[in-house]
């Protein structure tokens, strides 16, 4: 997969998207062990430094932690990584609204919208 | 420790100043973009860092120590033009960096160059530009260095060719050493960048973390550089 960039926002916070979207789907599960920073950094094609920054961020937000001498893992607290979906899920859904709304759409149907979309 | 030092540093050519009280500060592990338009100064800063010229006033040091011998072995530095014999062909070219520098890997220089499709047995005068400065920087990234210095280094080369560059940049360097680029060519490499020195009329006028730069100015490292510079 190629990942793209958009220079005029930090390159962490979209590395920060990336690894969220890699924990809420499941792509590194609960207590799982994480690649290397460098790793990380050969797959996303970044400077290992900002890849470090991105980890520290999700640290911080305790989706994942540092074993000392071993490594990164993914939190082992599953209602925290639901959590983030419910989140990330509850942006989308807002954002859709919006644009439907600026298009004179209004909930019922901008759900009307949704069910008529086919699996 | 800082990898790079640079205090109160001034050069001037036939009384015209081209660089006025430099100061600068580098640490090691970091990919630093200088960046700064056709004629700010960024090459001569570069010359005298690799002691190719001499500064009028002011100091240069590499992990405490003053430009000479010693620390010509720890810079692995990328000139703006080719340098090389081009009657060589590039398995002699590697013979040759082996013969001059102690911390130069043929092994890796190699690998670098089958990854590219580059043939060895090919002489320099038989490539393209492109393919020429590829070779160039397969062997300044194949030198074990603590700063590497690569002045545009992607000058002539297509855009599938400058991404392989970036990575082989990225995946070459360690928490050891540093990489300065020199470029005008921003947005090409932005992405890659740890810090941005913006110099401009032989003066720094910006140091900073680029995606702290980013941050505060909502905008890419290119476009703050425009906005700063307009014509």
């Amino acid at each position: 997969m190629e990942f793209t960039f958009d220079n005029n926002v930090p390159i962490y916070i979209q590395l920060l998207e990336y690894m969220k979207i890699y924990l809420i789907s499941g792509v590194f599960k609960c207590g799982e062990k994480l690649p290397s920073v460098r790793e990380f950094a050969g797959t996303f094609k970044v400077n290992p430094n900002t890849m470090q920054k991105a980890l520290a961020e999700l640290e911080s937000m305790n989706l994942i932690y540092t074993e000392r001498t071993n490594g990164k893992y993914v939190t082992s607290d599953a209602v925290l990584i639901e959590k983030l979906k419910d989140e990330y899920a509850m942006a989308l859904a807002k954002s859709y609204f919006q644009g439907m709304k600026r298009i004179g759409l209004g909930k019922a149907d901008s759900i009307k919208y949704l069910e008529r979309i086919e699996d | 420790m800082e990898l790079l030092k640079v205090k109160n540093l001034t050069k001037s050519f036939d009384n015209k100043l081209i660089l006025e009280d430099i100061n600068l500060s580098i640490s090691s592990g970091k990919i630093i973009g200088l960046l700064g338009k056709n004629g700010a100064g960024k090459t001569t800063l570069i010359k005298l860092i690799n002691d190719l010229l001499t500064p009028d006033t002011g100091e240069i040091l590499i992990n405490g120590n003053k430009i000479g011998v010693e620390t010509k072995k720890v810079i692995s530095y990328l000139p703006e033009r080719t340098y090389l014999n081009k009657q060589m062909k590039v398995s002699e070219v590697i013979n040759y960096f082996e013969d001059f520098y102690d911390n130069f890997d043929p092994g890796k220089a190699k690998r670098l160059l089958k990854d590219l499709d580059l043939n060895i047995n090919q002489k320099l005068s038989k490539m393209s530009k492109g393919m020429q400065e590829k070779v160039q920087l397969v062997l300044v990234m194949s030198r074990n260095a603590d700063l590497y210095i690569l002045d545009e280094p992607l000058g002539g080369v297509d855009p599938a060719t400058r991404d392989y560059i970036l990575d082989t940049i990225l995946s070459n360097f360690n928490e050891n050493a540093g990489v300065i680029i020199s470029t005008h060519l921003i947005s090409d490499i932005e992405r890659i960048l740890d810090e941005v020195i913006f110099i401009d009329k032989g003066k720094i006028a910006l140091q900073s973390d680029a995606d702290k730069l980013r941050n505060k100015e909502k905008a890419s490292i290119d476009e703050i550089f425009r906005r700063m510079f307009k014509c």
